[in-house]
């Protein structure tokens, strides 16, 4: 099969056999990473752009990793998410951003659908790093590739995701990703943070962070902003409430399955969402989702470029 | 000058007439009516198989002038309300400078003599600079030809300035129209809260900070026994709301827009700007009550909220998009379309593009009694054709509609006897 996807702009998008056809690539790009000379000349005179309205050092530094090791060329640029203050609009860094004549941009951006705008007005190809609350499909990808390689399949999995739902793109990305391939999700979280219909996207809304743990596969922390106070009013009373009713402790974690994953987007707020002794602990595969975060990008970047996976033998 | 239109179905709810009738003009005024008049006129229109009905009024529209004549002014905008078969229009005062004073009513009213192409009928401000603290002068306004007080694009927060807003509007007659939003819950939502919200990850506004505004509002003109008009209204509590205070004898009208009984907030799937307006497209299930207070008369009026924005207003994130769309020349065949799909009759819609309106703000018009003003606007129901935004007639093309297959157009259009808009061919 082929990839036939110019741009990533979210899971939405991929059925169940792109999603494998992704994961698979991006387990062929993995050894690359491990070997002395980390480096294929794959995309070598391709021009990718890094184009970051938001700051993320993870996220830009592993996309940045990704295309160095398929030896594209990679730019960054910063920009400031409320661009109008500069008196620059998004279609005018579009416009400057053509003119540099990049094969694939990659965007992160504070305002959901701000990769669509640029798909639907430029000619490469678009991937998206994080769109406002909307999706996040690499960080998706490499949780599933982490979960896959750990438990040796996605199918029949159940996964818990926990914290603040209703901002958090990851929540919605591994949500589309994780029952297309057959996993179950349980989601919770406070009240204020758990979006109306939530549920009609295909997973089980858990009165509590027990509830949701309870036999789980995989607990997935969200992390949550310590500054997430919305003009609509207050959404937590306290970071030591939420800790209390919402934080993954070891006796909380005891309720899940023995070998259950403990996974992170990152950054970590320790003691908040994730005591310390879990965030370190046996269970947490919290760096290998970094490192594969390299992979999957490498796998994207590839495949947006017109590249075809290597025959499964 | 006279004109005769001949062979027509003239439709007036006003009146209670539906039948096969000519129409005799005479210097501005209907002189006669009947059927197969025969009279000598400079003019003959013949409309056979169209409907012949008093001009539509249309209650809420932004001119955007003065100050923001980049979007529209009154010349252009006059002219997309005459192409849509608006004979008169009532223009928000959320203008630059705003319309809180009679210099502003003044020269928005000489604007309109000079290069209106229909009849314009300014509101002013309830508050100074719609800060929502003092209020304007209500009475010379009134008497200076204004015909109702909204602060429109933002509520009046403030419960107590409401109040005295619709006390002391009482003896002047004209409405204290509400742009109905509890600011607090609507926080920084960009887009009906709902499925659709959760889906696209936008911030989502939720239905009840309309209905708690309505409320209030509604419970403050029952206070007062001020008039009270909800502009805009999109959700089924903010619908019943309103019909159970009819029922109370509270003095109370409402409006509803054709995108409100027309769209959904699927119509912002794709980040589609051109779907985001305030208040938000709605649910199935509001988009039902507007449907049901439309047909079973809670809803008095549709109006457009005609609201240009310059190209670079909408082409940008959805967040950042300004709210609004043009509506002036997608209302009447969107109104027919309810007739088609059986929500409500013929006379129903006429109703509530003319002799409604006109009762909601206590405006002149909405009638071909004899004697009257001849505001009258020609039908074609039958019309099919395409909506291209680039060929509208306001200076601004923010439509949701780009593409659609209407059915239904003005094709003449007439104010005071003259022949505002023919359209050809
Ligand atoms: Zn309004
Ligand atoms: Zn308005």
């Amino acid at each position: 099969m082929s990839f036939g996807h110019k741009h990533i702009l979210g899971i939405e998008q991929l059925s169940r056999e792109d999603i494998f056809y992704i994961l698979d690539t991006a387990e062929s790009f993995k050894e690359i990473n491990t070997r002395e000379i980390k480096k294929v000349p794959t995309l070598r005179g391709k021009t990718i752009i890094n184009l970051f309205f938001e700051a993320s050092t993870r996220t830009r530094t592993s996309f940045e990793i990704a295309g160095k090791r398929l030896s594209a060329d990679t730019i960054n640029i910063s920009a400031s998410s409320s661009s109008v203050v500069k008196g620059e609009t998004l279609e005018d860094t579009a416009r400057n951003i053509e003119a540099m004549h990049p094969d694939i941009i990659v965007m992160r951006h504070g305002a959901s659908g701000a990769p669509h705008y640029l798909a639907e007005r430029l000619d490469c190809s678009v991937v998206n790093a994080g769109d406002g609350a909307h999706e996040h499909p690499s960080q998706a990808l490499l949780d599933l590739f982490t979960m896959r390689e750990k438990k040796g399949r996605l199918e029949g999995l159940e996964v818990a995701i926990v914290g603040d739902i209703t901002h958090s793109r990851v929540a919605r990305s591994n949500l589309y990703a994780l029952t297309r391939v057959g996993a179950r999700v349980r989601l919770s979280g406070p009240g204020t943070m758990l979006p109306p219909g939530i549920d009609r996207l295909g997973a089980t809304v858990c009165d509590s962070l027990e509830a949701a743990v309870e036999g789980a596969d995989v607990v997935m922390m969200l992390r949550i902003q310590l500054e997430r106070q919305s003009r609509g009013g207050p959404l937590l009373p306290s970071l030591r409430e939420y800790s209390r009713f919402y934080g993954l402790t070891p006796e909380k974690l005891k309720l899940a399955r023995p070998d259950a994953l403990v996974m992170h987007p990152g950054p970590m707020n320790r003691g908040v969402e994730i005591a310390s002794s879990v965030a370190d602990g046996p269970q947490n595969v919290i760096l290998d989702q970094v490192e594969n975060g390299v992979a999957v990008r490498m796998a994207l970047l590839y495949l947006v470029a017109g590249g075809e996976a290597p025959a499964n033998e | 000058m006279s004109l005769l239109i001949k062979n027509g179905r003239v439709v007036d709810p006003g009146n209670d007439v539906d039948a096969q009738l000519d129409l005799f003009i005479d210097r501005g005024i209907i002189a006669e009516t009947g059927a197969g008049l025969e009279l000598e006129a400079d003019e003959v229109v013949d409309a056979a198989g169209k409907l012949v009905v008093p001009g539509l009024i249309d209650i809420h529209v932004h001119l955007r002038d003065p100050g923001l004549e980049y979007k529209e002014d009154i010349a252009s905008g006059t002219l997309a309300a005459v192409a849509g078969g608006f004979t008169a229009v009532a223009c928000m005062p959320n203008t630059q400078p705003v319309n809180d004073n009679l210099a502003v009513t003044r020269y928005i009213q000489a604007r309109a003599g000079e290069v209106g192409h229909c009849r314009v009928y300014p509101i002013a401000a309830i508050t100074r600079g719609l800060k929502g603290e003092s209020l304007t002068e209500m009475g010379e306004l009134s008497e200076n030809g204004v015909v109702g007080f909204s602060d429109d694009g933002r509520p009046v927060e403030n419960g107590s300035v409401m109040r005295r807003a619709l006390e002391y509007v009482r003896p002047f007659g004209a409405p204290i129209i509400s742009h109905a939003e509890e600011l607090s819950l609507v926080g920084d939502g960009v887009m009906n809260e709902g499925f659709v919200a959760t889906e696209l990850g936008l911030k989502g506004i939720p239905w009840v900070a309309e209905d708690a505004m309505i409320a209030r509002d509604v419970m403050l003109a029952e206070l007062t026994g001020g008039r009270l008009h909800v502009a805009h209204i999109s959700t089924r509590g903010g619908v019943e709301i309103v019909r159970q205070a009819k029922k109370r004898g509270v003095r109370v009208t409402c409006e509803a827009t054709p995108h409100h009984f027309t769209l959904t907030d699927e119509a912002v799937r794709g980040y589609d700007t051109n779907a985001k307006m305030n208040p938000p497209l709605r649910s199935e299930d509001d988009l039902a009550a507007i449907r049901e207070g439309l047909a079973d008369g809670t809803i008095d009026a549709i109006a457009t909220d005609h609201a240009p924005h310059h190209f670079d207003e909408k082409n940008v994130e959805f967040n950042l998009a300004l709210n609004g769309i043009v509506g002036l020349e997608t209302a009447l065949p969107l109104t027919l379309k309810l007739v088609e799909e059986k929500v409500i009759d013929l006379k129903r819609a006429i109703a509530l593009l003319t002799c409604g309106p006109a009762g909601a703000l206590g405006l002149a018009g909405g009638s071909l009694a004899k004697g009257q003003p001849a505001d009258v606007t020609v039908i074609d129901p039958d019309l099919e054709w395409t909506v291209e935004p680039e060929k509208l007639h306001s200076r601004s093309k923010n439509s949701p509609f780009g593409g659609w297959r209407m059915k239904g157009a003005a094709v003449a259009t007439i104010v005071g006897g003259n022949v505002a808009f023919r359209r050809e061919g």
